[in-house]
């Protein structure tokens, strides 16, 4: 019998499963729905850009690494992940320089330099779709028209469902998309964002397979619907709202993120109501159309101060401890 | 009720129908004084004495601790020290049997006319917790009535650890001595209510046992999903009365004693024949045991060698006391049966070689190790505020609360050693006196 160096170590000596890579590549396939049917609904030029982006950012990661002399992580995909947020996140006209800055921003200076996996306060692919937003607003502000047809591109810019008017009948105001527009996503928007039910396809599967909890998804969405409710006074217009734009995108993808979103569930309560009401404010009263991505970026900033705020009930803790 | 997190495990329970076997006499007995919890026994012997069965060989004055009684009769060959597996040493016997198994003069039922005798007799016995943690019985006998009253009895056969089903086989072939083991229990300590816990993955001892208990107004059987960690204390009494054991409390301060099925099914047997604890059913299985996988009565202080041998293991390179969650690794196949050893898991490959499972990462602050804790506490906090040494933030944390189940590092897809950390960060916090 051979029992010479016996393995000792702690309990316990099982681990489950999943791994890091694991829940990123899930969460990658949870957004390949909407990613798909963006590349349908604004032709080829769309997949490119996507193409770009992630390309970008891997490059940009192992780069890192290399020049720090770090373990490589490109394995963990978690850079994947980030170049094909951002790219969904951008317009299917953008010049493709574009994509490779926001990659090298998402990448290099809000990730990395905040520390990599795990570290980082603000979510990679929204800080750097605010950089480009902010440096090249007129390309990022711009939207290509829905051609379904993968084969084709239409330079054509088309309005959002944010920004178009609403459509005149006599005295009824008309919104300018129907629900069956926004649902399949043929209107104007950045790749990853307008096919509403794509994106909660995805989203369905993340919950299930239990990578995301849904606590900040519905939390956020259901403030945005409930406060567009009271304002405009119309189920129709909370629902058009809560489609509209990257609302849902944001919801599901980017404000779950581990990194940058609260710990505990409680945590994430106060995060998605923050999120909702900020979106709000932004969309009714003030002159940008869109609020989803500031929106992320002021509650991620919030994160650590929830985090020491709100902690979890221990079973067994008692609740008022007098501390000596 | 909160659903109170926990893990799925795989069950593994491949020896549940493996009736228990004698596993017979070993060639040589050791028997080290540290087997439970309290004050460590004092050796009585030295070399060359000759010992009998149920011979008391080592005990000590401090009400917190139990004797130990010798497994067999034989001659004392050794004398020596003992490394245990948390790193401290104590004294150890080598007897060599004599194959006679002539009883010490003194073995014969207890007398036991009220508590008081009671909890006499059991700390005799030798007993402590044979659920793996090795507490004096008798020491959670002797609660104060007037303080602390219990009204509820409860029987842990949870048994949620994968693999291990000696505890299984107890409720099937020690039926009676069970139901005569709650029984005393109740009446010399005063018991108004028992609660049998299992698991639901022991269909067979649930019926069992709602069989032979349908007359008994007290006593009821409770079913609880099998899910990781049901049998640790803090969780079975709330799922079963739910009750919380408030931090720095006993179960006696929420009124309940939690009893292992094996323990008080050995306290009826030993109030019939006055037979120490001396040996000890467990479950023999692993990948490295290529035969005669199964449960078997085996004699404390057997070397576990003996055991792999007879399960034909030939490549061991794990070695486990007890189960893959929470079962202490040995570091010699030499190391013998303990009186709290209810598994010996033995294992060809390295179990828990993380590169199998994705590797270890940086956290990535999912949360999965929290929605696992049984006790909602912040395992990936307790990791920062360990590296930090952050006193009072581990304090504010509760990590005094952990009981160190290992969900958390179970649920981690970054595979950190968690529970292993909140360890590290206890000892820390006891040097640290904030
Ligand atoms: S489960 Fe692991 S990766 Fe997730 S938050 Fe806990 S420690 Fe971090
Ligand atoms: S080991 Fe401690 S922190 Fe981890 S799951 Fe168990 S009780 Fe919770």
């Amino acid at each position: 019998m051979n029992t010479g160096n016996l393995i000792v170590t702690p309990s316990p000596h099982i681990t489950g499963k999943r791994s890091t890579k694991g829940v990123m590549l899930g969460v990658i396939i949870a957004l390949i729905p909407a990613a798909v049917a963006g590349c349908i609904i604004f032709g080829w030029r769309a997949a490119l850009v996507l193409i770009v982006t992630i390309v970008s950012a891997v490059i940009f990661e192992a780069l890192w690494n290399i020049i720090i002399k770090r373990k490589q992580t490109v394995g963990d995909v978690s850079a994947v992940l980030t170049g094909l947020l951002l790219g969904m996140n951008l317009s299917s006209t953008v010049p493709l320089y574009i994509p490779v800055i926001g990659a090298f921003a998402a990448i290099v200076i809000v990730k990395q330099l905040f520390g990599g996996l795990g570290q980082n306060f603000a979510n990679p692919a929204i800080s750097a779709r605010i950089i480009l937003a902010v440096c090249f607003a007129a390309q990022m502000g711009s939207f290509a028209e829905p051609v379904v047809n993968f084969l084709k591109f239409d330079a054509v810019t088309a309005p959002t469902p944010l920004v178009a008017g609403y459509l005149i009948d006599g005295t009824d105001k008309i919104l300018p998309f129907t629900f069956s527009d926004m649902l399949l996503g043929t209107t104007g928007g950045s790749i990853g964002e307008t096919c509403a039910l794509a994106l909660i396809i995805g989203a369905v599967g993340l919950m299930i397979f239990k990578i995301i909890t849904p606590t900040i998804p519905i939390s956020y969405i259901g403030t945005v619907f409930v406060l567009t409710l009271i304002y405009t006074g119309s189920i129709d217009e909370s629902i058009y709202y809560t489609l509209a734009g990257g609302l849902l995108l944001g919801a599901f993808f980017m404000a779950t993120d581990y990194t940058t979103s609260p710990l505990t569930e409680r945590g994430k309560l106060i995060f998605g109501i923050g999120c909702g009401l900020i979106t709000f404010v932004i969309r009714f009263f003030t002159k940008m159309p869109e609020g989803v991505s500031f929106s992320i970026l002021l509650m991620n900033l919030l994160t650590p101060l929830i985090d020491d705020i709100i902690l979890t009930h221990p079973l067994g803790a008692k609740p008022k401890e007098v501390s000596k | 009720m909160k659903n109170l997190g926990g893990v799925k495990l795989p069950h593994n329970k491949n020896t549940a129908n493996s009736e228990t076997v004698d596993f017979g006499l070993p060639k040589t007995i050791v028997i080290p004084m540290a087997q439970a919890m309290g004050a460590v026994p004092n050796l009585f012997l030295k070399r060359d004495d000759k010992v009998l069965k149920g011979q008391i060989i080592g005990n000590a004055d401090a009400f917190m601790s139990a004797p130990i009684h010798s497994p067999v009769s034989g001659d004392v060959i050794d004398i020596s020290d003992y490394l245990n597996p948390n790193g401290s040493h104590c004294k150890a016997v080598t007897i060599r049997p004599d194959g006679l198994q002539t009883l010490f003069e003194t073995v014969k039922p207890p007398e036991i006319t009220d508590k008081k005798s009671f909890i006499l007799a059991v700390r005799d016995s030798g007993l402590t917790g044979l659920g793996g943690a090795a507490f004096p019985t008798h020491v959670k006998f002797s609660y104060d009535e007037t303080k602390t009253p219990i009204d509820t009895l409860i029987i842990n056969g949870a048994e949620c650890e994968p693999y291990i089903t000696a505890d299984n086989r107890c409720f099937l072939e020690d039926t009676d001595d069970i139901i005569d083991g709650i029984k005393l229990c109740m009446k010399y300590l005063n018991i108004k209510r028992c609660i049998i816990s299992i698991e639901d993955n022991k269909a067979e001892a649930i019926a069992l046992m709602r069989e032979k208990t349908a007359d008994m107004k007290a006593v009821e059987v409770k079913v609880l999903p099998s899910l990781y960690p049901q049998g640790a204390e803090k969780v079975i009494i709330y799922k079963s009365t739910g009750r919380i054991v408030m931090e720095g409390e006993l179960p006696a301060n929420a009124g309940v004693l939690v009893l292992n099925v094996s323990t008080v099914s050995f306290i009826s047997k030993y109030c019939k024949t006055g037979i120490p604890l001396t040996s000890k059913r467990l479950t023999l299985d692993g990948s490295a045991i290529k035969k005669n996988r199964g449960n078997y009565n085996v004699l404390i202080g057997t070397p576990i060698s003996e055991l792999l041998e007879f399960g034909g293991a030939e490549d061991v390179k794990t070695i486990l006391y007890g189960g893959p969650m929470m079962g202490v690794p040995l570091y010699s196949p030499e190391q013998p049966v303990l009186k709290s050893t209810n598994a010996i898991l033995a294992f060809d490959t390295d179990i828990s070689d993380s590169k199998n499972t994705g590797g270890v990462s940086a956290c990535i602050r999912c949360g999965s190790c929290t929605r696992a804790c049984p006790l909602n506490l912040l395992p990936m906090r307790f990791e920062t505020a360990y590296k930090t040494k952050d006193a009072k933030m581990l304090k504010k944390l509760k990590l005094s609360l952990c009981m160190n189940c290992g969900c958390c590092s179970f649920a981690c897809p970054a595979h950190r050693p968690l529970a292993e950390i909140n360890q590290l960060a206890k000892d820390f916090l006891r040097n640290a006196k904030i």
